[in-house]
């Protein structure tokens, strides 16, 4: 009887520090981020985020066009992503059973592919491509750069953010969206109304799920963005990402350098940390809507 | 099929109707119905007649679903509602609908009725505000909802919620109003608050009503149609169905003996 | 009750009705540009499919896969130190994984349930999975590769394996949720511990569901590259020092070939790597959601 007793309290110990696993990680890598940016800190100050300068030569760096150039790719492609996810989760929805089910599944697979696939098709395909198509435009450019990567992050999080769409828009109750119909909307009026309005919650978990990917998304940015430390002037100018410029520059950063990549990449974390607690807070607030 | 005295010039005039589900089964056939105006006509027969199928072809709802078809003619006031050049707002906006669980749209109580006015029509804030008013004022939900028009619909009590539904359908003054079993998600108060509001209302609209509830029926309805495996049995005045019935069947369904 | 006053019985002139054709219009040109959107998505994705299965597959051959990766200009050129490689980095992240976070799903299902600290770590959960994945390269990068003083093979693992955790906890919790109360119920009326309980029950009848989440967690890290980037590298040598050399892994394999070489011939060889890597993502997905779909509630 005791060895029982025994055997199940160690089970539950084991499982509850397990458990815990999670929240030491996390706690760790705040630490740690903290800690070994602390010299780019000291030198730059709050400065840093402000500072466009990037100079390895003479140890001076900023953090700016790197924040910049995240935020960019990050909002255009969850542009981009947002409105055609949308409309193809209306689609496949409606579409007929067996096709519905195929362009699901798709879907689904599409989401599983590794990022790194992405980038190298942006780097051959999408790139000489867009150089090609502006070229007749009679407009100069190689083809890498903001525009680049926000359209292959665009694509890169598009199946993530139209599978969740598409669950949230298969549980709609049909009768809401006979009520609707019935109240003489169009099909889009229903979806635009109704339907978004009904499935908010969830449909802003997918937004939430997306702008994640894309915002620490290094591969299929690192390959097309053009990864020039600068603020970009046009959608076709070369610039680059936090992510980018950590894969970019990590291997052969030392002393100050290394330390101000760490630096970059707290504010990473702090960015992706932000967008969860502001997903959270709103869960909760419509949570607590609900339950009133 | 039955004759029903004093039918002058009937609203909906239903011809030789069928009605086909996606997988081929038949659900309706060769159905003959007169919908007087300005009277409560209510639909009864056991579960699966197509009762509720019959009514959804009057705004032609059912042609959200991929496969389902109707066959035959529906003539409201000339027009023939399933000729495929019959435009579908038009319609819907004419014939107002209810469903069987009340159907709030996720926006506050007075957006809920307001919407559909919007959506209709071109109309100042002023204008909205009064018809709104209204239209809660006929769906006797007004005294409750006046000081929490901006909460949720979709937080009433399930009987205010299908009050909240029918102010939502009589706010753009249709002619026609669709309700499909009502009251069967709904308490029994709740229920007879209902009952009362649409003997008000068919001084203004037309009502069809389905109901499994053959006490519903018999109290509010003046026209009375029996649905059996989706045959219309017998059509009448709702006294002589519900005393002398004409045809076995519904004797049968009335004394309580199937379905 | 307000009195009813019956109002005029017909539509009342300053009701303008808003003409429908713009409302049509509206409509229609939505409906076109959705299934132009939807188009554009499916194209825009068989593209790249098709791009990586062409070009791939010119490259794809026996000696391709097995022989080991070289520079350019030696003859030969292969990924099978790559693709060895790469399984020993992802079996061993899931040795790391798989036994702590199905005991931190058990952990949060059966024994912290609502409590303050459960409610902290699924926050904490959510965050981790959250977080960009070459942050964690970076984590384990401090953590391990600068105190052994060597990229490594295991760091790699190490990294691949702290982003599987959260993942498969996350997944475990809510299938275990969704086996019901009365199971546990019996089991323990049967006269089973609380242990065997979780172990054998809960856990037995929720099976197809945890191990559908693990591989669905052990294909999203096989191709993985950002967090190998600092920890596993790369190297063009069989992968014999594990623990203490910069171990061949297809991902880098595939960035290496590709942004650092002008070359065709190293292209080729990205590309084969992209298709050899596609496959076996998309093979383990198939495999998950087929054979081990979950019992739906």
């Amino acid at each position: 009887m005791k060895r029982i007793a025994f055997l199940d309290t160690t089970f539950r110990n084991v499982c509850l520090i397990c458990a815990g696993v999670c929240g030491v990680l996390t706690l760790t890598l705040f630490l740690q981020l903290a800690s070994a940016s602390g010299e780019a800190w000291q030198t730059f100050g709050w400065g840093f985020l402000i500072s466009t300068e990037w100079d390895p030569v003479t140890n001076v760096y900023g953090a700016l066009p790197a924040i910049v150039g995240t935020l960019l790719t990050t909002g255009l492609a969850l542009f981009i992503a947002l409105s055609l996810a949308f409309v193809c989760a209306l689609q496949i929805v409606d579409a007929p059973p067996v096709l519905s089910k195929i362009l699901s599944y798709g879907i689904d697979l599409l989401a599983a592919i590794p990022s790194v696939i992405y980038g190298m098709w942006g780097l051959f395909i999408l790139c000489p491509l867009l150089q090609e198509a502006f070229w007749l435009l009679e407009i100069d450019t190689n083809g890498f750069g903001l525009l680049a990567a926000s359209l292959i992050l665009a694509l890169m999080i598009l199946p993530y953010i139209c599978a969740v769409m598409r669950d949230v828009l298969k549980m709609t109750p049909v009768l809401l969206k006979e009520a609707a119909m019935g109240a003489g909307c169009t099909t889009w009026e229903c979806a635009r109304d109704i339907l978004l309005r009904h499935g908010a919650k969830e449909l802003l978990g997918g937004v939430f799920i997306g702008l994640g990917r894309a915002l620490g998304e290094t591969m299929a940015v690192l390959f097309v963005v053009g990864n020039v430390i600068e603020i970009p002037g046009s959608l076709l100018e070369g610039c680059t990402t936090i992510a980018a410029t950590l894969a970019n520059n990590f291997a052969e950063a030392d002393g100050l350098q290394q330390s101000v990549l760490f630096a970059l990449g707290l504010i990473l974390l702090l960015m992706a940390f932000g967008i969860q607690i502001l997903a959270h807070c709103y869960l909760r607030k419509t949570a607590q809507k609900k339950g009133a | 099929m039955n004759t029903v005295n004093n039918m002058t010039n009937p609203k909906i005039k239903v011809r030789n109707l069928s009605f086909y589900y996606e997988n081929g089964h038949q659900a309706l056939f060769n159905n003959d119905l007169d919908i007087r105006e300005h009277a409560i006509t209510a639909v009864i027969g056991p579960s699966g007649c197509g009762k509720s199928t019959h009514l959804r072809t009057y705004n032609r709802i059912y042609s959200l679903h991929r496969g389902q078809r109707a066959e035959g003619e529906i003539w409201l006031d000339g027009i023939n509602i399933l000729a495929p050049e019959t435009d579908l707002l038009l319609l819907r906006r004419r014939v107002g609908m209810i469903f069987q669980r009340p159907t709030p749209f996720p926006m506050s109580v007075f957006e809920n009725v307001a919407y559909p006015l919007r959506l209709h029509f071109k109309m100042n804030k002023r204008e909205v505000a009064d018809r709104v008013e209204q239209a809660l004022r006929d769906a006797s939900l007004w005294e409750e909802v006046k000081d929490t028009l901006h909460k949720s619909g979709q937080a009433l009590s399930g009987g205010q919620q299908q009050r909240l539904c029918i102010a939502r359908a009589i706010v753009t003054e249709p002619e026609v109003l669709l309700l499909d079993e009502p009251t069967s998600a709904i308490d029994p108060v709740a229920t007879l608050k209902i009952e009362d509001l649409l003997l008000r209302l068919k001084e203004r609209f037309t009502i069809v009503i389905v109901t499994h509830n053959m006490q519903q029926a018999a109290r509010i309805s003046d026209v009375t149609a029996f649905f059996y495996k989706g045959h219309i049995v017998e059509t009448g005045e709702t006294k002589q169905v519900f005393t002398t019935p004409k045809q076995k069947q519904t004797e049968e369904y009335i004394t309580g003996r199937f379905g | 009750m307000a009195l009813h006053l019956p109002s005029p019985r017909n539509t009342s002139p300053s009701m303008t009705l808003r003409p429908f054709f713009w409302r049509k219009l509206q409509n229609g040109l939505v409906q076109t540009f959705s299934i132009i959107a939807l188009a554009l998505a499916i194209g825009a994705m068989l593209w790249i499919l098709g791009t990586i299965f062409s070009r791939g597959g010119e490259v794809l051959s026996w000696d391709f896969l097995t022989n080991s990766s070289k520079p350019y200009g030696v003859p030969g050129n292969g990924i099978a130190n790559a693709l060895l490689g790469t399984l020993m980095i992802t079996v061993t992240a899931a040795v790391i994984a798989i036994p702590i976070a199905l005991a931190a799903g058990i952990g949060l299902s059966e024994f912290a349930k609502q409590s303050r600290f459960a409610n902290l770590m699924r926050f904490c959960i959510n965050v981790m999975m959250g977080i960009p994945s070459i942050l964690i390269g970076l984590f384990v990068y401090m953590l391990w590769v600068v105190p052994q003083k060597s990229f490594s093979g295991f760091a790699g693992a190490l990294a691949l394996a702290i982003l599987m955790i959260p993942v498969i906890t996350r997944t475990t919790e809510d299938m275990l949720r969704m086996v019901s109360d009365h199971l546990r119920e019996a089991a323990l009326a049967l006269g089973c511990s609380r242990w065997e309980m979780i172990v054998q029950v809960v856990c037995k009848s929720a099976r197809n569901g945890l191990v559908s989440g693990i591989l669905l967690a052990v294909a999203r890290v096989a191709g993985e590259t950002a967090p190998l980037l600092f920890t596993a590298l790369f190297a063009d040598t069989w992968p014999r020092d594990f623990f203490t050399h910069p171990t061949a892994n297809i991902p880098v394999l595939i960035t290496e070939t590709t942004t650092n070489s002008p070359f065709e011939a190293m292209h080729q060889v990205g590309w084969g790597a992209a298709l050899v890597i596609t496959l076996i993502v998309l093979i383990i997905n198939i495999v998950a959601k087929t054979c081990f779909r979950e019992q739906k509630r």
